[in-house]
């Protein structure tokens, strides 16, 4: 081969590398691209109604395709409340959960137990929705709400979340239901992190006479903590944008209402019922709107809970 | 009860509370696969297989919505899943040092757990409002929206196992930086990536949400990718929603098979991973 051929190859294959970065660079921006992309589509697409309401779209109730009328308060309600009631479950008993695999679990039931929690991870949310409305509600309605009704409803002050009529479906129905799917990605956030503890610690801990218990309560999460509350925050994320296990169960009904047990509904239930059948184009911009402002609450949840759980990585690395 | 009583005490309480908290766990587990077995089976026959969405009253299957589904999860893993190696490779391998990079991986991070149905809203804005009408490859543009976050995720962390030493001692004998991701990192991670691909292909097998908007559903059969088409998702909330009863036992059928091939891809991923890793 001669001078001159060595030469070329060796410039093409130059070209080549360069090629190959740019084209692997472009991919990487394309992602970045997308998700601009969906904010400032969403954008355009809620401007009218943006126009149409401004900010009273943040503070009325109404939500009136009729007479073109709209407000998010009932939605935003029904997902926060939903996003909260399956946090008040999915907390203790990650933590539970998360406890029990790397404190108590005899070391050849961790990895079968481990992989059974992530595996109601991969359930399809329809699943959960339609297990909901036809085999979870009924019972919720004959057994459980009734004894809310009867032993909860008549206290002051908190009674008032649980009157009404047991019907099995609703915002509680919703919240317990999206509880269950959060188990999942809570307890394996807060596994890993629990897990990532320097043995020395907590054989310091124990040394010192403490029970697992306080070994766990005292040391291990006052450690993790900052990856504990990234987890949680993941759960939250998680919540606030499951759509169709909330759309079965949730009732669909477009008002407020003081009591756990009626129906509601939450800006992702809203869109999945509504959003086919919108006529006219400010009531589709209303719907997007929703979509939108869904899209920024579980942004800023999402990302916070990836600033933690990078802090807490961080730690780790200077540490070590 | 002196301190020590009490110390033990509270340490045994919370940690059957602990045990309490798995078996709730496990409870719910074995409830809905339970209901899915009990439903499912009596649902289950043939001509689940054989025949087309029916009208309610009569008797048919599911024929047409699996056909869509396979199409549309086909196509949206063969569009997102060079998409999301290719920015994988960028992040685990060019991504030291510039901005791109860390804000990709922060966002990317993100889109793994943004609400699908957004992404629904998103590909019926820029899609299907331009073209007018609800189709396939709306559907499975979703779809692959959806692949391209998990697979940059998983090829970006199984690139980053691979040894140093590989990428060097290829670069020692001279061979130009692309071939040695192409032919020497790439082909290293094959298991992992192969991994991430399943793990998407799992995730969007039950997505529902983002297919109301683009592929919404098509009661005949259709493999025309340019149309409305049936699937399976949206078959069970069409039909689980509907008063009628043999809609619901359809349905239930439905759901089992979504289910069992979900939860046996998760599995079957595991497994590869697993026989991949404890070889090293």
């Amino acid at each position: 081969m001669t001078k001159l051929q060595t030469e070329s190859r060796e410039k093409f294959q130059a070209f080549l590398d360069v090629a190959f970065r740019l084209t692997t660079k472009f991919f990487a921006f394309a992602v970045l691209a997308m998700l601009v992309g969906i904010i400032v589509e969403l954008f355009i697409g809620a401007l009218p109604s943006i126009k149409a309401f401004g900010w009273g779209f943040f503070t009325s109730t109404e939500w009136d395709p009729v007479n073109v009328k709209f407000g998010a308060i009932v939605q935003v309600y029904g997902t926060l409340a939903t996003s909260f009631i399956a946090l008040l479950i999915g907390i203790p008993v990650s933590f539970g959960i998360a406890l029990y695999l790397t404190e108590l679990s005899p070391p050849w039931l961790k990895r079968p137990l481990g992989v059974a929690i992530e595996l109601l991870a991969g359930i399809p949310s329809i699943i959960y929705g339609m297990w909901g409305l036809f085999v979870f509600a009924p019972h919720l309605s004959d057994d459980f709400q009734p004894w809310l009704i009867d032993h909860i409803g008549p206290i002051p002050g908190i009674g008032m979340l649980f009157q009404g009529a047991p019907m099995g479906i609703g915002i509680l129905t919703a919240g317990i239901i999206l509880g269950i799917m959060i188990i999942p990605f809570i307890a394996s956030v807060m596994r890993d992190v629990f897990e990532i503890v320097p043995p020395t610690l907590k054989e310091s801990a124990y040394a010192v006479g403490c029970t697992t218990w306080e070994v766990v309560w005292n040391v291990v999460l006052p450690y993790t903590k900052i990856g504990v509350v990234g987890g949680i925050m993941l759960g939250l994320g998680r919540a606030l944008g499951e759509t169709m296990a909330v759309t079965f169960v949730i009732g669909n009904a477009q008002k407020l209402s003081t009591s756990l047990l009626d129906p509601g509904s939450s800006i992702a239930s809203t869109l999945a019922n509504e959003f086919n059948e919108a006529v006219g184009a400010v009531y589709t911009s209303a719907l997007i709107e929703l979509g939108l402002i869904m899209f920024v609450i579980t942004f800023i949840v999402l990302a916070l809970s990836k600033v933690l759980l990078f802090q807490l990585g961080k730690q780790e690395g200077e540490k070590t | 009860m002196n301190l020590y009583q009490k110390r033990r005490l509270i340490n045994g309480i919370n940690l059957t509370l602990s045990m309490v908290a798995m078996g709730f766990g496990l409870f719910w587990l074995g409830w809905i696969l339970w209901t899915l077995l009990d439903q499912g089976f009596s649902s289950v026959s043939l001509n689940v297989f054989t025949k087309m969405t029916p009208p309610p009253g009569s008797s048919g299957g599911l024929l047409n919505a699996i056909a869509g589904s396979l199409a549309m999860t086909l196509a949206g893993v063969v569009v997102g899943t060079p998409v999301g190696i290719l920015a994988g490779t960028y992040l685990a391998e060019f991504g030291q040092k510039g901005w791109l990079a860390p804000v990709t991986r922060f966002i990317n991070d993100i889109l793994l757990s943004a609400p699908s149905i957004v992404i629904g809203l998103f590909v019926y804005e820029i899609y299907v409002a331009s073209t007018h009408h609800f189709s396939g490859w709306a559907g499975a543009i979703a779809l692959a929206l959806i692949v391209v976050p998990v697979v940059v995720r998983t090829t970006e962390n199984m690139l980053k196992l691979v040894p140093n030493g590989l990428r060097e001692a290829a670069a020692a004998l001279g061979a130009p930086h692309w071939k040695v991701i192409v032919l020497i990192t790439l082909r290293a991670s094959k298991a992992g990536i192969v991994t991430g691909i399943l793990l998407a292909l799992s995730r969007i097998s039950g997505e529902t949400a983002p297919l109301l908007f683009t592929a919404l559903n098509n009661s005949f059969w259709s493999i025309d990718m340019n149309a409305p088409m049936a699937n399976l998702p949206v078959v069970i909330f069409q039909f689980a929603m509907s008063p009628y009863d043999d809609w619901h036992k359809l349905a239930w059928a439905g759901a089992l098979l979504i289910t069992f091939g979900v939860l046996g891809l998760n599995i079957l991923t595991r497994i590869i991973f697993r026989s991949k890793t404890t070889l090293h």
